[in-house]
């Protein structure tokens, strides 16, 4: 049986070549030029100096103790991030997503706010509580690699939280049900049949949090003082402040090593476990959390725990601080303050433009990454005949996480070199149109991500009976793929737009003063002195975290009215 | 479209272009800031329709009413591009050299402008009326505005602990003062360079490892950035830190002016201080290098001079103009701030922050 | 030549299909050579044991796999070069087929979307067709309340719906308990001859064969043994083998 399973879960529908060539072409046609093109030109700037290729940078990098000891830095905070994330991010993913409660949705948007907010101003944050002086000052965790891991986990738990409670609340609770039957406790129940189901999502998930943990910039800065540092901040540096692009150019393509093979395993482990779910509507799946039950409630009080404790306590601070007028006492004197460009006109623009740009470039990021991601998940999660084929497929899927684990300096440096050509008389470099590209070329990995499980979850048999009932390979995807998938693009059209309102890197590169996104401005206004600056810079976060704390919520209540009647 | 008849033509390669243009036309509408793709909208050559570019960093932020005019004046229309801070602002310009990001530069600062001048990034140019004192550098890049990196101290902090505030750069290494001070890393953050060459200028290229040694001993911490060392570890920002000494800059205090005007909660150590001065220029191969003179001319008026405080918190470099009545009383200059030679500093910079790493990060 | 003619079908896994990579695995022979009539309005079943390649065989007739050897045609139309979805043939699987994100109507109607029918003519239709499987008016149920045997049944009204040429059942009761299956096996036929439907019906069940099919044909290990009328087969059995998968263990039989 076992045998004719997988023959079957194999087997795909004749190829349409034009569809399937448009499919493929179009993604890669735009990760070339967005992505591949710029870091490859500044990495070849870096061994190609003078005209003469110079592999020197090579010895010297290598044989420097530091570069081992940031290489060891990034992987261990790397891991200890993933780990824990994935840890704290499944009760959360349960207790969200398998049990319902007055409330879970304002939950759920909460969960996903530290995604989103500027890395800066959660390194403050976290700084603030962490310092000798601080609500956590008796920790002792002020530049340790526990501090840095608490924020990591802090902005990355929202991913595992989502993308496996997406595939979760869809689960059939049936089969666990049967294993209950057969007299499996609630933890073999667990272990031998959800969470053999839920791999697929928990491996996606872990991969794009290791990614984020590996490359992870302001807060390892801010956290991790002078003592530790990461590849990408080695980067950063080298790239920015001395322009050694030798340097740089060789601790650019270890990264890429590390992350290949941080990808590599978690697409092996994927493989292993991908089969063909059988999904329900998640209406149907989640139950109300009772009281009574010792086992909803253990998983109520560590879900609590872990969103008082990780979430609200930072987010506090911040919320309190933010109320707080610049001679002590309290009132929304800082939110006020948005309307204007700050003290002694810190900005540009005004904090309120700058949230109608961020809405306006999020959205037209949002588009650009749902079509590209679309179409990435879309051809990837088909298991073409050919061994060769499916090599291909898989190494697609991997090209399009690799965004995710490459410094935004490097992007943004490389677009400088490789842009040097004004089209239809406009700089691309210094037109601000590049920003959403940007801003897309980092959330397709989470576009492709989070719709791709679902996509790989469609039992085949349904397109199979689809195209004997007489549907072309174009009626399948717009009758089967693309109401399952609804669900998932509902939840990738959040997550891109959360990525795209708070990305900052490649930004502060791309935008123009006047077109200053939200947290291009709360990084100024927090860059310069005064009471008045950084209490708007704080009010400023506050309005970046509601935003997209909306945007989500919005994103979601969308897509259960959409599929709500048909599911 | 004309700019594509220009020198790089021949590079072009066609795909790209026609891959980038693209997604010009898709973004044209939703992307870019305000008047992005004017330039191409009216098919015009921009250098005949008087467009130019300002390449600056990301601390710019002079009053649009003051452009406008100068927009108004001229029949220049001005955009824009801030590049990062300053360190990354040099680099890119270096980088981009052969098709440069704009017509003019402003913000390259004396830690990094031998740089500039040595990678070629700017073309010679004297403003008519340079003001006096204001001296340039290598004909090339026009001194606009400075600022003074200093020590700052929390003076209710030392009056309540019955302590002298420090004066000097050795005060700050006696054990009177241990485990008070907060600077930020030399290596990511540009008031940490500058003041990292205040100490080479006060204590010689071979001195200043024994300071930061002794400075180390004393229990100096060493913050990444300047707003992490402000905000959360300086006690007079009135955000709960803990130490009453910070690397700042000499404009601070008026920041911390008290509600009733008459004094300040903050002061700087005027014999600490090293001057980043911030210059302009015109870029090497400029579209339209009339338009980036009469940029730099105008960065060097009156007006914008007397903007400067408010606007971009650095003095003008035209001593003649008024400064604003508080910095008058509680942001003084430092007479006489260490000085490096800037060929000096663009030759040892990285040489210099790698010794200072080994000495104070181990 | 009128109705399936399959001759010399040989279906192969594992060996890459438009990629030069050879020698690194020969691959699976699922089905060898065989060679089989469905005449117009006849059910032939395929009988065997799970891996004997009767699956395979009706996925490529359906089309869903490509043929190493041999040939498929219909109505003397050869099928090598027409895509699944131009087959006008009906797939039923054991399980997991309804679609479950449209209701029971929808599900039902999915082949008649792509037929010029009005939508009232698509609607009597489908409900004419829930009627012949005893669904009568469950247009609006959601197929995820269904039981086991419902669904089966709305699967097979689904596939019926088009009037395919021929129908193609792969294990469609298996998934049901005994009682069940036996009931809706004869259900099947008389929904079969009733809308005078030619049909290969896949089972590993000699009875179920029995009850559905005109003919039956009995395979293993990717060769037909024999193929003829239940009785025929009882009574003059080919082999051991055939014996054997019949449920009648033959007395000389040493297996």
């Amino acid at each position: 049986m076992d045998r004719d399973r997988r023959r079957l879960s194999r087997a795909s529908l004749r190829p349409a070549p034009l569809l399937w060539g448009t499919a493929v072409a179009v993604p890669l046609g735009f990760l070339g030029v967005f992505f591949a093109w710029p870091v490859a030109a500044l990495v070849v700037r870096g061994f190609v100096p003078d005209g003469a290729l110079d592999l020197t940078g090579f010895t010297d990098v290598l044989s420097s103790p530091r570069t081992w000891r940031l290489v060891g830095l990034t992987l261990t905070q790397a891991v200890l991030g993933t780990a824990f994330s994935v840890l704290l991010g499944l009760p959360l993913a349960y207790l969200l997503y398998r049990r319902s409660f007055p409330g879970r949705g304002l939950v759920r948007g909460l969960v996903t706010v530290p995604f989103v907010l500027p890395a800066v101003v959660v390194g403050v944050a976290f700084r603030t509580l962490f310092a000798p002086g601080g609500t956590l000052g008796f920790l002792g965790l002020e530049e340790s690699l526990a501090g840095i891991v608490v924020a990591l986990v802090f902005f990355n738990v929202s991913v595992v939280v989502r993308t496996v409670g997406g595939l979760w609340e869809r689960l059939d609770p049936r089969t666990e049900q049967a294993a209950a039957s057969l007299g499996a406790g609630p933890a073999r129940v667990f272990r031998t049949v959800t969470l053999p189901s839920l791999a697929p999502a928990v491996a996606s998930a872990a991969a794009v949090v290791f990614l984020f943990c590996a490359t992870a910039f302001g807060v390892v800065l801010v956290l991790g003082g002078v003592r530790y540092g990461t590849i990408e901040t080695e980067i950063w540096t080298r790239t920015t402040q001395f322009l050694d692009l030798r340097s740089a150019s060789v601790l650019s393509i270890m990264q890429l090593v590390v992350i290949s093979g941080a990808l590599a395993v978690s697409a092996r482990a994927r493989r292993r476990r991908e089969a063909a779910l059988h999904l329900v509507s998640a209406r149907g799946s989640a139950r109300r959390l009772s009281w009574r039950s010792p086992q909803d409630v253990t998983v109520a009080l560590v879900g609590a725990a872990i969103v008082v404790g990780l979430m609200v306590l930072p987010m506090a601070g911040l919320v309190t601080r933010s109320l707080r007028e610049p001679d002590g006492s309290w009132g929304l004197g800082n939110y006020a303050a948005l309307g204007t460009t700050g003290e002694r006109n810190a900005l540009v623009v005004t904090v309120w433009e700058a949230a109608a740009t961020s809405l306006r470039i999020a959205l037209a990021a949002t588009v650009i990454s749902l079509v590209v991601g679309g179409l990435v998940a879309l051809v990837v999660s088909r298991r073409p005949r050919s061994a060769g084929a499916r090599r291909a497929v898989s190494t697609l899927d991997g090209l399009f996480m690799l965004p995710l684990g490459v410094s935004a300096v490097t992007v943004g440096f490389g677009f400088l070199i490789t842009m040097d050509q004004p089209v239809l008389g406009v700089d691309l470099r210094t037109s601000g149109l590049l920003v959403p590209v940007a801003q897309a070329v980092v959330a397709i990995p989470l576009v492709v991500r989070t719709v791709l499980p679902v996509l790989r979850a469609i039992d085949p048999r349904l397109r199979e009976v689809a195209a004997v009932l007489g549907s072309g390979p174009g009626r399948v995807l717009r009758t089967v793929d693309l109401p399952i998938a609804l669900r998932s693009v509902g939840l990738a059209t959040g997550f891109a737009f959360a990525v795209s309102l708070g990305e900052f890197g490649a930004t502060s590169f791309l935008a123009r003063p006047d077109g200053a996104t939200l947290p291009v401005v709360i990084y100024r206004l927090i860059g310069r002195p005064g009471a008045e600056n950084y209490g708007m810079a704080l009010a400023a976060s506050v309005v970046l975290a509601v935003l997209t704390a909306t945007v989500m919520m919005v994103a979601e209540r969308l897509r259960d009215e959409r599929a709500g009647g048909e599911f | 479209m004309l700019r594509l008849s220009g020198a790089h033509a021949g590079t072009i390669q066609a795909g790209t272009v026609a891959g980038a243009a693209a997604v010009a036309l898709l973004l044209a509408g939703c992307g870019g800031g305000s008047g992005s793709g004017d330039s191409g909208s009216d098919g015009s050559d921009p250098a005949a329709s008087g467009t130019v570019t300002l390449v600056t960093h990301d601390s710019w932020a002079l009053d649009e009413k003051l452009v406008e005019g100068f927009e108004e004046e001229s029949g220049l229309t001005v955009e824009v591009s801030a590049a990062g801070d300053a360190g990354t602002l040099v680099n890119q310009l270096v980088l981009t050299k052969d098709s440069p990001l704009g017509d003019a530069v402003f913000g390259i600062d004396n830690t990094f402008a031998s740089r500039a001048l040595e990678a070629g990034v700017v073309e010679e140019y004297t403003p008519a009326d340079l003001p006096e004192g204001a001296e340039q550098l290598g004909g090339a890049l026009t001194p606009i505005d400075q600022g003074d990196v200093c020590v700052n101290a929390d003076e209710a902090w030392f009056e309540k602990s019955d302590l002298d505030v420090p004066r000097t750069l050795e005060d700050l290494a006696d054990p009177e003062y241990q485990d008070l001070l907060v600077v930020s890393n030399p290596a990511t953050s540009s008031p940490g360079l500058a003041f990292l060459l205040a100490t080479v200028g006060a204590f010689g290229e071979n001195g200043f490892e024994d300071y930061w040694a002794s400075l180390a001993d004393n229990g100096v911490k060493v913050a990444d950035s300047w707003e992490d060392a402000y905000y959360v570890d300086f006690s007079g920002a009135g955000e709960g830190g803990e130490r009453p000494l910070v690397l700042s800059y000499a404009t601070s205090p008026a920041f911390t002016v008290t509600e009733d005007g008459t004094g300040t909660t903050t002061s700087a150590l005027l014999e600490t201080c090293f001057r980043q001065v911030e210059y302009a220029g015109v870029l090497a191969g400029s579209d339209n290098p009339e338009g980036a003179q009469a940029l730099v001319d105008f960065l060097l008026s009156a007006d914008v001079q007397a903007a400067l405080p408010e606007s971009m918190y650095m003095y003008p470099a035209d001593s003649s103009v008024e400064l604003p009545k508080d910095w008058q009383k509680f942001a003084p200059q430092a007479e006489a701030p260490f000085e490096v030679e800037p060929a000096e500093v663009s030759e040892h910079r990285d040489e210099w922050i790698e010794r200072w790493t080994e000495t104070v990060v181990g | 030549m009128a109705g399936l003619e399959i001759r010399d079908a040989t279906v192969r896994y594992g060996v890459p299909t438009g990629s030069a990579r050879s020698g690194r695995s020969a691959g699976v022979t699922a089905v060898d050579r065989v060679s089989l009539t469905v005449a117009p309005g006849e059910v032939v079943a395929l009988l065997g044991p799970s891996g004997c390649g009767k699956s395979s065989l009706l996925r490529a007739v359906a089309g869903l796999e490509p043929l190493a050897g041999g040939s498929i045609g219909y109505d003397g139309e050869e099928l090598a070069g027409v895509p699944v979805h131009k087959r006008r043939f009906g797939l039923m699987f054991q399980e997991g087929q309804l679609f479950p994100h449209r209701d029971v109507r929808r599900n039902v109607g999915y082949g008649l979307e792509t037929q010029e029918l009005s939508r009232a003519e698509r609607d009597t239709r489908v409900s004419a067709l829930l009627d012949l499987v005893g669904l009568a008016g469950y247009e609006r149920r959601s197929v995820l309340t269904l039981s086991g045997g419902e669904q089966q049944r709305v699967a097979l009204a689904r596939a019926l719906a088009p009037r395919p040429r021929l129908l193609l059942l792969d294990e469609p009761l298996s998934a049901l308990d005994r009682q069940l299956r036996e009931r809706l096996a004869g259900e099947v036929r008389a929904a079969l001859v009733e809308t005078g439907t030619t049909a290969m019906f896949v089972t590993h069940d000699h009875t179920e064969a029995s009850a559905v099919a005109d003919r039956v044909g009995v395979m293993d290990r990717g060769r037909l043994l024999q193929v003829a009328a239940p009785d025929e087969l009882r009574t003059a059995p080919a082999s051991d083998r055939v014996t054997e998968f019949l449920g009648l263990r033959g007395s000389q039989s040493g297996v």
